[in-house]
């Protein structure tokens, strides 16, 4: 057991630090989009952006620890992200390193490094959103075309989305449910696609509903072979790493939180001077540091080669609680101005407080979380 | 950034799970647990052989010069089987004299505790139930030569079975005027009055001092000046308790999911109900994670790293919360029969009251992470 870095370790985390200091001063205009425009440069130049990529399709080639550092210290700094390309960077992209063909890869992964367009993920679907294999949308070959009907929802980002990953059922006959599924790349402007976004609970739209109807594309843009899709979402979806980055950004809430204790007054005296929320909030700092600490065994795991298996539910759980229950706090120790919209700290708590279902509920309830752990790590039967 | 064993520290839980698989199955256990000692001299000579008692004591007095990383390995073992012995105690005891004894007591005592022939423990806890300075009310009153004890101590680990005593008591009016002292087996005035615990595998007593006399060469370290050796004592103790609350908690997971496959209701093993599978999920979620936090405050403790005692509280005020709540799911999952005195998994649930308030409670320890987290900003 050591925590220590190897000298090559911590000349990189200087590295990174160096440039931060540079590029990213106290006050830096993060989200001035001529400041945005030079970070994006920057770090693409440094080959951060698809960092754990190999270099061969433009990657940085980064090993598993620098990718820790990097990320680390990003998140420590408020960095804005590496890249622009959110789902391209975190899953579409390793997936057509995978099982993309060559002339995919060149067609695709130089666009998301670069951030000139926009992924979105055409997963879920009204009738499959926990049971996501039993989805129903369905593509039929006609010629060198593939055709789509159906729908999809909670597709996050697809109304600022130029391309989509996206989920059809090829073939309806097959065995297995997981069968007969396969994985198509969706131009967002193809006629007979249509996106309709969803307000949310805190008032903004996030995510859409997306209707195909008799969608065409060239089979060309087919992920890997017919029938394949499941085993490409599960391999693209397994590239979410430890948790290093969720925590340094837990951290930074609980900071905030504390901060907005000392601030506040609860039943006549200081909220930071009552033992309930002080336990509350050392409650949520064991588990932040639970989470770090769960991850750095996991990634333990994945430097010897083992596999994760579903030990990476267990920090999701955690962090599902620690969303909800921070932000909850937060409007507790605001009192009576806790359901006030606007009154403390211009909403920002409250927004907070009603965001959760999104990090929640997206990529797997809670209570899928604890099917998972409990069939594929205790061996309880499926149900 | 290594977060594993090495192949030695494998190999000695390898070690420790065969000696105990051997000779002390659960039906040895629970045949130990009702005798007057409450566990076995033989095995604890055996372990003593074997190295295992002397695993944090320095090499040059008759130990293994290892860290509370490998005393974890051990410990996750020892809780497993609820191995009943004076590990725990003898070990603390060790630590206290290597902290602060002088070379004359370490060179009496370390190897003592280092081969099993003499067995020790820590008398800290009073009837107030503070576990800071404050709470050290044992009165030492000066003498001619040195002090004279008077007071009583509470939930003294295996002080039945103690030759040595690490005994904590006030020398003076101020908040930390506390002072360490060495009393041996037999001192005039010291009584000792098991009083039984729910869990016969911990064995606990009341520790009573009618005018027992302390010399000056009995202080451990100077006078009056005790409280950072309590305090890495305390921090020693709590981990070593949560050590052996994982190896505990990961067995009563174990039993009550091996229970959910066999056991058929309603046409299915009860472990398909979500109701059943998912509380177990949670176990092991906490489990996973109360062992992730006691790794790394071991690793702290023997890096002598600043952060060492958050890292310890964050453990054992985790562990404070979950096991308990293990051991009355694990039962209740049980349905009736976890309710028997036949099935092992009450034995569990005995277990995690003990550990729950020793070297303090959930809130206590939440406390001293609020308390370091908000004095650093």
């Amino acid at each position: 057991m050591d925590f220590h870095l190897t000298p090559e370790e911590e000349a990189f985390r200087a590295e990174v630090r160096a440039f931060l200091d540079e590029l990213l001063p106290p006050g830096a205009p993060t989200s001035d989009p001529k400041f945005l425009a030079t970070w994006f440069r920057r770090v693409r130049e440094k080959r951060w952006v698809g960092f754990s990529w190999p270099r061969e399709v433009g990657g940085g080639g980064g090993s598993i620890m620098q990718q820790v550092i990097l990320k680390e210290e990003m998140a420590k700094r408020k960095a804005p992200a590496l890249g622009a390309c959110f789902m391209g960077l975190a899953w579409v992209g390793p997936a057509i390193i995978e099982y993309g063909t060559e002339a995919q890869k060149q067609r695709f992964i130089p666009d998301i490094l670069d951030g000139k367009v926009q992924w979105c993920t055409g997963y879920s679907e009204p009738g499959s959103g926990s049971d996501l294999a039993s989805l129903q949308c369905r593509a039929v070959r006609d010629g060198d075309h593939y055709v789509v009907n159906g729908q999809k929802i909670w597709t996050s980002i697809a109304m600022w989305s130029q391309w989509m990953i996206l989920l059809v059922r090829t073939d309806p006959a097959a065995q297995g449910k997981h069968d007969g599924i396969t994985c198509l790349l969706v131009e967002m402007d193809s006629p007979g696609l249509t996106v309709r976004p969803i307000r949310n609970m805190s008032g903004s739209a996030m995510f859409a509903e997306v209707f195909f109807d008799d969608v065409r594309l060239p089979v060309d843009q087919r992920l890997g072979s017919e029938g394949e899709g499941w085993k490409v979402t599960v391999s693209a979806l397994a590239h979410e790493r430890s948790s290093i980055a969720e925590v340094e950004g837990l951290l930074r809430k609980l900071e905030e939180l504390l901060e907005l204790a000392r601030a506040s007054t609860k039943h006549g005296r200081p909220a930071l001077d009552d033992d309930g929320i002080r336990r509350r909030i050392a409650r949520f700092e064991t588990r932040i540091a639970a989470m770090r600490m769960n991850g750095m065994r996991f990634l333990t795991k994945q430097l010897k080669g083992e596999p994760l298996g579903a030990d990476t539910s267990i920090n999701k759980l955690h962090r599902a609680a620690l969303e909800i229950e921070m932000g909850d706090l937060a409007l507790e120790i605001q009192g009576s101005d806790g359901p006030l919209e606007k009154e403390r700290d211009g909403g920002r708590w409250q927004r907070f407080a009603l965001s959760w279902p999104e990090v929640v509920i997206g990529g797997g309830t809670p209570n899928i979380q604890r099917n998972i752990i409990a069939e594929r790590v205790l061996g309880l039967p499926k149900d | 950034m290594n977060f594993g064993f090495t192949d030695e520290q494998e190999l000695l839980r390898q070690a420790v799970r065969k000696l105990l698989d051997a000779r002390a199955p659960m039906a040895e256990v629970r045949k130990l647990a009702e005798t007057p000692e409450g566990f076995s001299r033989d095995l604890w000579k055996q372990m003593g052989e074997l190295g295992w008692l002397g695993l944090t004591i320095p090499e040059a007095h008759g130990g293994a010069g290892l860290g509370w990383v490998d005393l974890v390995v051990l410990l996750e073992e020892t809780g497993r089987s609820l191995f009943p012995s004076p590990l725990i105690a003898t070990t603390l005891t060790a630590a206290a004299i290597a902290d602060a004894g002088t070379a004359a007591q370490q060179a009496a005592w370390l190897p003592r505790l280092a081969d099993g022939s003499a067995i020790g423990t820590v008398a800290l806890l009073e009837a107030g139930d503070r576990l800071d300075t404050a709470g050290i009310q044992l009165r030492g009153v000066p003498m001619a030569d040195g002090w004279r004890l008077d007071g009583e101590k509470r939930a003294v680990l295996d002080a039945a079975a103690a030759d040595l005593l690490v005994v904590a008591f006030r020398t003076g009016d101020g908040r930390d005027d506390v002072t360490l002292a060495l009393v041996e087996r037999g001192a005039a005035g010291l009584r000792v009055e098991t009083t039984p615990s729910i869990d016969a595998t911990k064995r606990v007593a009341r520790v009573r001092f009618d005018g027992v006399p302390v010399s000056p060469d009995a202080v451990l370290g100077a006078s009056g000046q005790a409280a950072p050796v309590l305090a890495r004592l305390l921090d020693r103790g709590a981990a070593a308790v949560t050590a052996e609350a994982i190896g505990a908690a990961e067995e009563a997971v174990r039993l009550t999911v091996d229970y959910a496959k066999e056991r058929v209701q309603f046409g299915s093993p009860i472990g398909r109900f979500q109701g059943v599978k998912h509380p177990l999920a949670e176990m092991y979620v906490d489990v996973e994670s109360f062992k992730s936090l006691l790794y790394y405050a071991a690793w702290c403790l023997d890096e002598d790293d600043v952060d060492a005692a958050r890292a310890v509280s964050m453990a054992k005020a985790y562990a404070s919360e979950a096991f308990p709540r293990i051991g009355i799911d694990g039962v209740q999952l049980h349905g009736g029969v976890g309710y028997t005195w036949e099935y092992d998994i009450q034995l569990y649930l005995k277990r995690s009251k003990w550990v729950r308030p020793i070297f303090g409670d959930a809130d206590f320890h939440y406390d001293r992470v609020a308390r370091i987290r908000t004095e650093a900003a």
